[in-house]
């Protein structure tokens, strides 16, 4: 649908209340895959650089007389985030098969689980932008294996229709999935984009807490499938729903939340239905566009998987893993807010811009929370907003510390740390190597110094009169041409003294 | 018997991806159905007290370390694949979505 025909969005909100459901995918990060002892891709970036097809054993390509085995780290980390959710840990709970053709899975079948999830009936309190908080209700958390990777050759947008064939990739098929599924979700209003945005990012601050996934949304660690419906005021059954996919960032499952509400109300408006369907969300023209619709295809023809056995947790490994549970996401905020002393403002301006996690492993690195927040709010946020990612992405909080720790020592200025920063983001090293490599350290060596303030007097001999006449503004201008001279690599404040002293030697 | 719709049987053929004439269609119709009252003889001796169970062996927590195994390389990977390129397996164009 074209954008001038949606429905404007505070018209839609009048007419009908939408409903949220959200399905969220977490590949863990193991070190090996759910039932495979292949490594995994999602552990550490392993699958960034590696060849295609090259991260597999025999369970991965369901070859014959391969046995699948369920890593017990993944159902470790599984049961703590059920915790996390708020979920019940299930006594004992089973591996189904979902039966589906379809070449991302070489076996026919992905293993899940259907009717005895690991955990279920949580409850996850998000932050909205104004500080309030809303609980959403969880379904239940499920384990699963990923599915491979089809790229489509040939055809003009590279996407399925129109293709000729399709390459398939099986590193990813097997690695570890938890699916989190929540309720319906009511009373959003005017806030469900936020409602959405908000719950996906606490989700990811939820594993990334666990340290059970990178969570990386870029790299597909953290998947969101956006279930949208709306009923007209009054109406007590539910409208048809559709689930948008392929929503891969924060700021996408809002815009995306938003645009199917302002679709479905347009069509529902003009007395049309709505499809049951999948559609699909795209970043670069900001719609969504229909997938598949529901249909006999979707008859799963879910049965106890016969390979595996229950999963059956023992209540020690539970209350291990419970005591062992970080602080929430919620808690984590209000305690650094309390910690650092930064105004609501600021600390608004942290959440917003998705570097807390960075600021508190900064912080906790030696840094002072005032350096911190500049650093990270400041010239890393700039970088990653021209580069279109996280800032998290761009450079790690050990080397920002180590950063703020040579400016603060005077090894570096402002302006030239700022170009160390560059190096590490670079990948040309830590800032200690950058600064090396590149030469960039403060000229502290006063000789230097004292040489080239003396060149500079002399050549400006109207200047030195002037400051041996109490001019001191007059200084400026030797200053500039020193920094000059050092390239920008000396103290200002230190060239200063020393120009004076020089002067009226 | 058993009542077998011939949608039915047309529906699962095409779940499975089985081309099925007409002819045979038929005699799965009687089969299919035969097959169901077969298995339908379970439930005359299943009572309340009798647990449903997935699976015969009372195994449970089979699991393994989270350490890495034996792995194929591309090349074993691609061994048996029908037709490959680039270093992924070849398929045919297949309309539909990503499950």
């Amino acid at each position: 649908m074209a954008k001038a025909e949606l429905l404007d969005f505070d018209e839609a909100l009048e007419l009908y209340e939408p409903v949220l459901g959200f399905e969220v995918h977490v590949e863990l990060s193991t070190v090996t895959k759910m039932f495979s002892p292949a490594p995994n891709p999602a552990y550490a970036g392993a699958g960034e650089k590696a060849e295609p097809n090259t991260m597999i054993a025999t369970v991965d390509l369901g070859l014959p007389g391969s046995l699948p085995v369920v890593n017990e780290q993944a159902v470790r980390y599984s049961i703590s985030l059920g915790l996390a959710l708020g979920c019940q840990i299930a006594p004992s709970s089973r591996f189904a098969r979902k039966n589906y053709f379809y070449p991302d899975l070489a076996k026919n079948y992905q293993i899940s689980q259907y009717d005895e999830p690991i955990a279920f009936e949580g409850e996850v309190e998000i932050e909205l932008d104004d500080g309030a908080l809303v609980k959403i209700p969880i379904e239940r958390a499920h384990m699963e294996e990923d599915a491979g990777k089809l790229t489509h050759v040939g055809g003009s947008t590279g996407r399925i229709q129109g293709a000729e064939y399709s390459l398939v990739d099986y590193n990813r098929a097997g690695v570890p999935l938890v699916e989190i599924v929540t309720k319906p979700i009511f009373g959003a209003e005017h806030r469900a984009p936020e409602y959405a945005r908000a719950y996906v990012a606490t989700i990811r601050d939820i594993v990334r807490a666990l340290g059970v996934s990178e969570a990386r949304m870029e790299r597909g660690n953290l998947r969101c499938d956006a279930n949208v419906s709306l009923r007209p005021r009054g109406q007590e059954k539910l409208g048809t729903r559709t689930e948008t996919k392929n929503v891969n960032s924060l700021r996408s499952v809002e815009r995306a939340v938003r645009y199917e509400i302002q679709r479905q109300a347009a069509i529902l408006k003009k007395g049309g239905s709505i499809l049951q369907e999948t559609r699909h969300w795209h970043e670069d023209t900001g719609v969504t566009s229909a997938g598949r619709p529901k249909s006999d295809a979707d008859d799963y023809r879910y049965f106890p998987e016969p390979d595996l056995v229950p999963v059956v947790p023992a209540p020690e490994l539970i209350a291990e893993l419970r005591a062992a549970l970080p602080e929430s996401p919620a808690a984590f905020r209000r305690r650094l807010k309390a910690e650092y002393g930064f105004s609501d403002s600021e600390f608004q301006d942290i959440i917003n811009a998705n570097v807390l996690v960075e600021l508190e492993q900064t912080i906790a690195a030696g840094a002072a929370p005032a350096q911190a927040r500049k650093w990270w709010l400041g010239e890393i946020t700039r970088i990653a907003n021209a580069r279109g990612v996280e800032p998290g992405t761009l450079v790690t909080p050990f080397h920002v510390s180590e950063l703020i720790a040579l400016v603060e020592s005077g090894e570096l200025t402002d302006r030239l740390a700022r170009q160390v920063l560059e190096g590490v983001i670079e990948g040309e090293g830590s800032p200690d190597e950058v600064v090396k490599a590149r030469g960039l350290a403060v000229v502290s060596d006063d000789g230097a110094l004292i040489a080239a303030i003396d060149e500079a007097l002399a050549s400006q001999p109207d200047v030195l009169a002037k400051i041996r006449d109490g001019k001191v503004q007059a200084a400026g201008a030797v200053i500039g041409a020193v920094m000059k001279a050092m390239k920008g690599q000396a103290d200002a404040a230190r060239v200063r003294e020393l120009v004076l002293e020089r002067a009226n030697a | 018997m058993s009542d077998f719709s011939r949608e039915q049987v047309e529906h699962l053929a095409g779940l499975s991806r089985i081309a099925l004439t007409s002819d045979e269609i038929d005699h799965l119709v009687s089969e299919l159905g035969s097959i169901v009252d077969n298995v339908a003889k379970v439930s005359e001796v299943a009572t309340a007290d009798v647990p449903a169970t997935s699976h015969p062996i009372p195994l449970q927590n089979v699991t393994r370390p989270d350490v890495v195994g034996e792995l194929l390389t591309q090349e074993q990977a691609l061994a048996g694949a029908p037709d490959a390129a680039e270093g992924r397996f070849r398929v045919s164009a297949i309309l539909g979505e990503e499950q």
